[in-house]
């Protein structure tokens, strides 16, 4: 029989129950009562530690949150989420702030080391980097990577455990804490800048975060300073029915430069696990921040059961000239994926960037896209997005490109691909332009392509499996967004793509 | 090495099923190089695709015994890990792939399969630099994705890398020749000759008398009507040059 066909029978009987990392830790948790309230903002606040104006501040979100409604525009199908059967704290209890990895929960430790999460490696705590070790990286034309530090802060279901190179980055000036701390130690910065990018009634999910946000990275850059190190946060949702819901606030000061690593793995579940993140990112002069995620938590099982609904609001302000935001993806995993990373290109010649490598497997629904909203004179931005669906899956890509009547000579690029594995998968490409300036240059390319049966059989002929066949021609497709990734990334994501793709083929 | 017995292949034409091979036979033997001729759309490249185990072509009667192994029950890659190797007519672009990365993918996927150690990449490297030496492969060519925007002979020079690399046990080269100027056809003859040796075979499908100058084939077969319609030395393909096809699409 045809490939094609065959593919899809092979996609039919996927297995998805097999997420690599579907399995619980047991810690002691100490949970909030279920449900959403003033007591439970309440209870999160003083667990927090938090002075009397954050508290006011989640109370004003709720109050807006308890008016407003999901929106329904998004080529999204689940149904309603009872967010009073949620709890919306959760913390792992544990010996008072563990200084050192030795006073970190071993369980916790071990659940990392099965995620292969490098926190235990010594050498990478120890900011030093296996050097010239030849690897794949050489073949992807990974030269000029310099940077072989990375900063860790990991976050276990909603509270930092552990962070990492907190001195080195002190010397710098850079303030790279948990949120909840920044909120107790740093609150003219927190002030300043929190819900300055994403307003607490921006939308349900955004306000439902200012509302109960429990933990997440803050990150503060100071004028000149180029982080020493690359940032890189591990989320990860453990406890059963827990919201998650994190917030971070990066500010990259005048002429500064961040790159700032997300990785999410999530444990399996039976019920689905609503994740409403916030990410403000707030450049100002000549400054830049490089914002990656990997995101691979759990889609759910063959019948689409069980996954992440994953409802996140991420946006950076380009405040400053001449600043630039960069935003690059690989999603892989949740069963619902609504998420829309965006630029605010205020400041003039300020420049946003989306790059983004969306894959959907399974019964995975994807609602995807960016917004590059340009107000500045000279401003550019630049839009590269590569959907793969498989099996049963929807990816839609919705994007938004937008010039004010001040935003002379705005430029923008975009370029949406779409490759279909099988026949019983779905690609949107959803491109919204709107421009009140007619010196706007504003270009869209779009393609919706098959895996061919030609390029797999090219590459089975050499030998090399089916399975591999289909993710060596995926990674392919996707190689100019794939180099966008800190190297650090880039091998993870390699490897991401070939597990979310399993069971896509034989 | 290679006994293909009788033959049948057709495949799907529209709404009707359509016998491009109706019976073909021969014997090829360790050590031995075979030559296939024959008029466009005779079947020479529904072969070599049916050996490699391409999909959409139905065999619906006959065998293929690859070293005594029935390898129409073998997938592909297993094929090609039992020492399998086709050079494409047309070889085929994938986008945003290294060659470096597929020529490695390739290499530890047969190893893999054989039960072999993977290579490590300085010995993938020298094995690369060695190989794409000897084909007068630029190394700039090895970072480009694979076929892509190669021209015509580049994508043939790379074919027989590949082989080189990969080592097969038995190579069917379609036109292989086809698109080579003078100086690469004399290059990628040698380096098939290089290869030569009592343990491995080729199946060399050629329209030119030509290739046969520079890679001496034991046997000339007359591939016309889904048949093999004539066997003879070398001398044959000498006569083809001259007298054309006529003959045997009259009697197919
Ligand atoms: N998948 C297919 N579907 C329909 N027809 C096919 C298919 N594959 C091959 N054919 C037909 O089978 C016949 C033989 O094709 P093949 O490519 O094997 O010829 P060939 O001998 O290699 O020709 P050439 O010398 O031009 O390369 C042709 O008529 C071709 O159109
Ligand atoms: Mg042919």
């Amino acid at each position: 029989m045809p490939a094609v066909q065959e593919t899809i029978d092979q996609v039919a009987a996927i297995d998805v129950d097999k997420y690599k990392y579907g399995f619980v830790t047991d810690i002691e948790t100490e949970k909030a009562p279920k449900g959403l309230s003033e007591e439970v903002i309440a209870f999160i606040s003083a667990k927090k530690g938090e002075p009397e104006w954050m508290l006011e501040w989640r109370l004003k979100a709720y109050e807006r949150w308890k008016t407003m409604k999901e929106p329904d525009w998004a080529a999204l199908e689940y149904p309603p989420i009872k967010y009073n059967e949620l709890y919306y704290y959760a913390a792992p209890k544990m010996a008072d702030n563990p200084k050192s990895l030795d006073e970190v929960d071993p369980e916790l430790l071990r659940t990392y080391e099965k995620l292969g999460i490098p926190l235990k490696e010594q050498e990478i705590l120890a900011g030093v980097r296996k050097a010239g070790e030849p690897s794949d990286l050489d073949e992807m034309g990974g030269e000029g990577y310099t940077s072989g530090k990375v900063a860790v802060d990991a976050v276990f279901d909603s509270v930092s455990v552990v962070t990492t190179f907190k001195a080195e980055l002190a010397k710098a000036g850079v303030i790279f804490c948990p949120i909840s701390e920044a909120i107790r130690e740093h609150p003219e910065l927190v002030k300043k800048y929190l819900g300055s990018v994403i307003s607490p009634a921006d939308n349900v999910f955004a306000t439902l975060n200012a509302a109960v946000f429990t933990d997440g990275s803050f990150v503060y850059i100071p004028p000149g300073v180029r982080c020493p190190m690359e940032l890189s946060t591990y989320f990860r949702i453990n406890e059963q029915n827990t919201g998650q819901f994190e917030r971070t606030l990066i500010i990259a000061d005048k002429g500064s430069y961040v790159s700032y690593l997300e990785g999410c793995t999530a444990p399996m579940r039976d019920e689905n696990q609503l994740h409403a993140a916030c990410v403000e990112l707030i450049a100002l002069d000549d400054a830049e921040i490089k914002y990656s995620t990997v995101q691979n938590w759990y889609p759910g099982d063959a019948e689409g059961k069980g996954g992440i609904y994953n409802f996140v609001t991420k946006r950076g302000d380009c405040r400053g000239d001449r600043s630039k935001i960069s935003w690059t993806q690989l999603e892989t995993g949740s069963a619902i994926t609504w998420k829309y990373p965006s630029v605010i290109l205020r400041g003039d010649d300020s420049r946003g960037e989306f790059y983004s490598i969306a894959i959907s497997n399974g019964r995975q629904q994807i609602d995807s896209g960016t917004k590059m909203i340009h107000l500045g004179k000279n401003t550019s931005s630049r839009i590269i997005s590569k959907g793969i669906s498989a099996g049963r899956s929807s990816n839609t890509y919705r994007g938004l490109v937008q010039a004010s009547g001040r935003a002379k000579n705005a430029r923008n690029f975009t370029q949406c691909d779409s490759l279909l594995i099988g026949d019983k998968c779905a690609a949107i490409t959803i491109p919204y332009v709107e421009t009140k300036t007619g010196t706007a240059q504003f270009e869209h390319e779009a393609t919706t392509s098959k895996i061919s049966d030609d390029q797999l059989f090219y590459a089975r002929s050499r030998g090399i499996g089916e399975e591999e066949a289909v993710a060596l021609i995926v990674s392919g497709f996707v190689q100019d967004v794939l180099q966008q990734l800190p190297m650090e990334f880039a091998v993870e994501a390699k490897a991401l793509i070939s597990v979310s793709l399993e069971g896509s083929v034989g | 090495m290679l006994n293909i017995k009788n033959l049948h292949v057709s495949v799907e034409d529209g709404d009707h099923s359509r016998e491009i091979l109706k019976g073909l036979s021969f014997h090829l033997k360790p050590g031995e190089v075979h030559a296939i001729m024959g008029p466009n759309g005779s079947g020479k490249s529904t072969l070599g695709n049916v050996i490699a185990g391409k999909d959409g072509y139905e065999v619906t009667e006959g065998e293929i015994l690859f070293a005594g192994e029935d390898v129409l029950e073998m997938e592909p890659e297993e094929r090609a890990a039992a020492g399998l190797f086709l050079a494409f007519q047309y070889p085929v672009e994938v986008p945003g792939v290294a060659t470096m990365t597929f020529l490695k993918a390739a290499m530890n996927s047969q190893r893999e399969a054989r039960g072999e150690e993977k290579l490590t990449t300085p010995q993938f490297m020298k094995l690369v630099k060695d190989a794409s030496e000897m084909l007068g492969v630029r190394s700039e060519m090895l970072k480009r994705p694979i076929n892509v925007g190669f021209s015509g002979g580049e994508k043939k020079r790379n074919e027989i890398m590949q082989m080189a690399l990969l080592q097969p046990k038995l190579a069917v080269l379609d036109e292989t020749d086809s698109g080579l100027d003078i100086d690469a056809l004399r290059i990628v003859s040698e380096g098939v000759n290089a290869l030569r040796g009592p343990n491995r075979s080729f199946l060399v499908i050629t329209h030119y008398q030509r290739l046969l100058d520079y890679i001496k084939p034991d046997q000339v077969h007359v591939l016309a009507g889904g048949r093999i319609v004539r066997s003879g030395g070398p001398e044959l393909a000498t006569e083809l040059e001259e007298r054309g096809y006529a003959e045997f699409l009259e009697t197919a």
